[in-house]
C-alpha cells in the first residue's frame, strides 16, 4: 500500500525547471531515497512532500489524501532539516517537544514521550543543553528526536548527515534505518551520497535535472541500471564506460580480472589501496578503466598487464542517447524517441 | 637580574650553558609584548582619558565649586546639589523627560519591529519601502523639526487644516502645555522607529528561514513562531535598541531649541535642554555641571542594568 504519491508533479523557477513531472510512490513502512547530484530537484521534490513550496502542476496525496494545496501542519509530516533548524536558545528538551507544546498536549505526557524519546536517540543525559553546547552528532540526535516524538507516519530527511564525519554517517546511517524500521514509518530520505542510497534504501529514486532517471531496488539499479547515467552514479568506484562504435560496453571493476593471457593489454596508471581490496587505475584502447582486486594488489604503475571480463557482465548502452540496449523495452523506447 | 648575566654571557661562548639563554629571551619577549600592547592601545587610551574619562571627573569636581566673576573657584561643597534638590524647573524637567522616554521608547521599538518584520517580506517595491522608512534618519534633524514645526503650527498648519475639514478650530498644538509634549512624542518615534528598523531587519536577515519552517511543519501559527522563536532571537537587537533608544531620550536638545525652547512654562523641557540653558544661558556652569552629574549618574545606571543583568538572560548567538 503506498501512503506517498506523487503524480506528475512539476516545480518551476521562472525558466528553471527544478522538478519535472515526477511521479513516485512510497510504500507503507518502507524508506525511499531521492538520490542525484547537486542541483538536481531532491530538496525542491522533498519540500513539495512536505508543503514548503507549492507545486506548478501536479498532485501529491499523503496516506490516500490529496493534500497538494494544504499548509505544512495539516500534512502531518515530521522533517528533519539539513542544518537540522534547531532553535538555538531553547534547550535539547525543549527543542524536541516544541511540536507537543505547539499542539497543547498535557505536560506529563509530553514529559514521559520525551522520555521515551530521549532514550531512543541517546540524549537522556543532555536535555537541559542548548544546541550550541553539542556535537554535530548530537545536534543531528536533537532534530531527529524532534521528529519522531510527534509519532507522524511520513518522516521527510533533507540529507540529515552531510554535516557528520564519515565513522558518525556511518553509525547515524545505521542507526536512522533500524529507527525507521522500528516505528514503522514511511520515510523520505535525500541524499546525494550513493553509499547511503544503497545501504539504506528499500527503493531508491535517481533524479537528474528534475527528472525521474531511474527508480527501483538498489540491487536493481546496482545491476540493471537503465541509463549510462544510473551506471555512472550508482557504484564506487563507478561502472566503467567503454566506447565501442555507437555504443557504450559497461562493466563493473569487481568483473574485471587482471590474468596472464587476458584478451586486452592495458597498462597501470595507479593502484588505490583501500585495505580489504585495491583499485588498479588501467588504461585500455587510450581510455580510462578501473579493476577492484582482492587484498593488497602488488601491481605497479607503468606495468602492462592484460585484463579480462565475462561477457555476461556487461550493459550495454547506446552512445547517444545513453539508454540500457540489452533490454527490449528500452529498445522500443529509444525507436519510439528516434522517430 | 646581575645574577643571571654571568651565565648568559659565558652562554655566548660555551654551547653547554644553553638553557639561561631561552630563559632570558622568553623574559624579554613578555616585557616586549606588553610594551607593545600598551602602545597598540595607546591612541584609544588616549582620546577616551582625554574625551571621556578627564571630562567627567571635571565636571564632578566642578559640581563642588563655583566660579567668581574674577574667575577663582571657591570650594562650596554639595551646596549645588542641594540647591538642585529645591529647583522645580530641574523636578519639572526630570519627570519631563521620564515621560517623554516612556512615550517614546516603547512605542518606537513596537513599531521598528512591525516594520522590520513587513518589509522583510518578499514583495514588490521593498526596497523603495525601506528606503522610505529609513528617511526621517538621513534628513538633518533641523530639517525635521522645521517640517513638525509646519504640521503643528496654529490654524495654517497641516494638523489644523486636517481639523477645520471636520469644522474644529484652530489649536496651539506646541503653545499648550496639556498638548506639546504628546506632539514632541510623535515626531521622536516618527524619527526613530525608521532608524531602530534598520537594525531589525538586519538582525532578521540573519535569522535561517530554516526555523520558521520547521515551526510551520510542527504546526505552529504565525504569531506562536513569533512569540517563542523569532522575538527571543532577536532580544540582543531589542537590547540594543532600547538602550540607544533611552541615550537618545536624554539627548534629546536640539529640535527642542528650534520648536518650543522648552516652553510653554518648561512644559518641554528636558534634562539636558535645562542643562544646555542653564550653563549658556544662565551662564551657571558650577550649577550645569551638578546637572550634568545627575545625566551621568542616570546613564551609567542604564549601562550597569544591561551589563550586569540583562547581557545574562538574553541568548547571544
Ligand atoms: N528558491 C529558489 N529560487 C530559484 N531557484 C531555485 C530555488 N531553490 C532551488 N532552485 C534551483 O532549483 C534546482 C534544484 O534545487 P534543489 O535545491 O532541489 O537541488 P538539490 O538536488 O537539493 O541539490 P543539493 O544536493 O545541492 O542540495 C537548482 O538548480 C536550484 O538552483
Ligand atoms: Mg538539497
Amino acid at each position: 500500500m503506498s501512503v506517498i504519491t506523487l503524480s506528475r508533479v512539476s516545480k518551476f523557477w521562472g525558466a528553471m525547471r527544478a522538478v519535472d513531472d515526477v511521479s513516485l510512490t512510497a510504500d507503507e513502512g518502507s524508506l525511499l531515497v531521492l538520490l542525484g547530484p547537486s542541483g538536481c530537484g531532491k530538496s525542491t521534490t522533498l519540500r513539495l512532500i512536505a508543503g514548503l513550496e507549492e507545486a506548478d502542476a501536479g498532485t501529491i496525496s499523503l496516506g490516500g489524501a490529496d493534500v497538494t494545496h494544504l499548509t505544512p501542519a495539516q500534512r502531518k509530516i515530521s522533517m528533519v532539516f539539513q542544518s537540522y533548524a534547531l532553535f538555538p536558545h531553547l534547550s535539547v528538551a525543549e527543542n524536541i517537544v516544541f511540536g507537543l507544546r505547539v499542539r497543547r498536549v498535557s505536560r506529563a505526557e509530553r514529559d514521559a514521550r520525551l522520555k521515551r524519546v530521549a532514550d531512543i536517540v541517546g540524549l537522556s543525559h543532555l536535555l537541559e543543553r542548548k544546541p550550541s553546547q553539542l556535537s554535530g552528532g548530537q545536534r543531528q540526535r536533537v532534530a531527529l528526536g524532534r521528529a519522531i516524538i510527534a509519532e507522524a507516519r511520513i518522516c521527510l530527511m533533507d540529507e540529515p548527515l552531510s554535516n557528520l564525519d564519515a565513522k558518525l554517517r556511518h553509525e547515524m546511517r545505521t542507526e536512522i534505518r533500524a529507527l525507521q524500521q522500528r516505528l514503522g514509518m514511511t520515510m523520505i530520505y535525500v541524499t546525494h551520497d550513493q553509499t547511503e542510497a544503497m545501504t539504506m534504501a528499500d527503493r531508491v529514486v535517481l533524479m537528474r535535472d528534475g527528472r525521474i532517471e531511474q527508480s527501483g531496488s538498489p540491487e536493481e539499479l546496482y545491476n540493471h541500471p537503465a541509463t549510462a547515467f544510473t551506471a555512472r552514479f550508482i557504484g564506487t568506484p563507478p561502472m566503467n564506460l567503454l566506447r565501442q562504435d555507437d555504443r557504450l560496453i559497461g562493466v563493473r571493476p569487481e568483473h574485471v580480472q587482471i590474468v596472464a593471457g587476458g584478451d586486452h593489454a592495458a597498462r597501470v596508471k595507479a593502484v588505490e589501496h583501500l585495505g580489504a581490496d585495491s583499485i588498479v587505475l588501467c588504461e585500455i584502447y587510450g581510455q580510462p578503466i578501473s579493476v577492484r582486486l582482492e587484498g593488497f594488489s602488488k601491481v605497479q604503475p607503468g606495468e602492462d598487464v592484460r585484463i579480462a571480463w565475462d561477457a555476461a557482465r556487461e550493459h550495454h548502452f547506446d552512445s547517444k542517447s545513453e539508454v540500457r540496449l540489452d533490454d527490449i523495452a528500452n529498445e522500443d523506447r529509444l525507436a519510439a524517441s528516434s522517430q | 637580574m646581575v645574577a643571571h648575566r654571568r651565565p648568559v654571557a659565558s652562554g655566548m661562548t660555551d654551547t653547554a650553558a644553553a638553557s639561561p639563554i631561552p630563559q632570558r629571551r622568553a623574559g624579554a619577549q613578555a616585557w616586549w609584548n606588553a610594551v607593545n600592547a600598551w602602545l597598540l592601545l595607546l591612541p584609544a587610551a588616549v582620546l577616551l582619558v582625554a574625551f571621556t574619562h578627564y571630562p567627567i571627573l571635571a565636571t564632578i569636581r566642578h559640581s563642588l565649586f563655583i566660579t567668581k566673576r574674577n574667575g577663582t573657584e571657591v570650594f562650596i561643597g554639595l551646596d549645588s546639589y542641594q540647591g538642585m534638590a529645591a529647583d522645580p524647573i530641574f523636578w519639572k524637567a526630570l519627570i519631563n523627560n521620564f515621560w517623554f522616554a516612556l512615550g517614546t521608547i516603547p512605542t518606537s521599538i513596537a513599531l521598528a519591529l512591525v516594520m522590520a518584520i513587513w518589509v522583510n517580506r518578499n514583495m514588490r517595491g521593498r526596497g523603495f519601502l525601506r528606503l522610505a522608512y529609513f528617511t526621517p534618519t538621513v534628513l538633518p534633524m533641523i530639517a525635521v523639526a522645521n517640517i513638525w514645526l509646519f504640521f503643528y503650527t496654529p490654524d495654517y498648519g497641516l494638523l489644523d487644516q486636517l481639523r477645520g475639514v471636520f469644522g474644529l478650530g484652530g489649536w496651539n498644538w506646541l503653545g499648550d502645555p496639556s498638548t506639546v509634549m504628546g506632539c514632541l512624542i510623535v515626531m521622536v518615534i516618527w524619527k526613530e522607529a525608521g532608524f531602530f528598523m534598520i537594525f531589525y531587519l538586519a538582525a532578521l536577515q540573519q535569522l535561517s528561514p530554516d526555523l520558521d519552517e520547521a515551526a510551520a511543519i510542527e504546526g505552529a501559527s504565525r504569531w506562536y513562531t513569533f512569540r517563542r522563536i523569532t522575538f527571543p532571537l532577536l532580544m540582543p537587537t531589542t537590547l540594543f535598541v532600547a538602550i540607544n533608544a533611552v541615550i537618545n531620550s536624554f539627548k534629546l536638545v536640539d529640535h527642542l531649541v528650534i520648536m518650543t525652547k522648552g516652553g510653554p512654562n518648561n512644559a518641554s523641557t528636558l534634562l539636558l535642554y535645562y542643562i544646555y540653558e542653564v550653563a549658556f544661558t544662565f551662564q551657571d556652569s558650577s550649577y550645569a555641571a551638578t546637572l550634568t552629574v545627575v545625566l551621568l549618574l542616570l546613564l551609567s545606571a542604564v549601562a550597569l542594568v544591561k551589563f550586569g543583568y540583562l547581557d545574562r538572560r538574553i541568548h547571544y548567538q
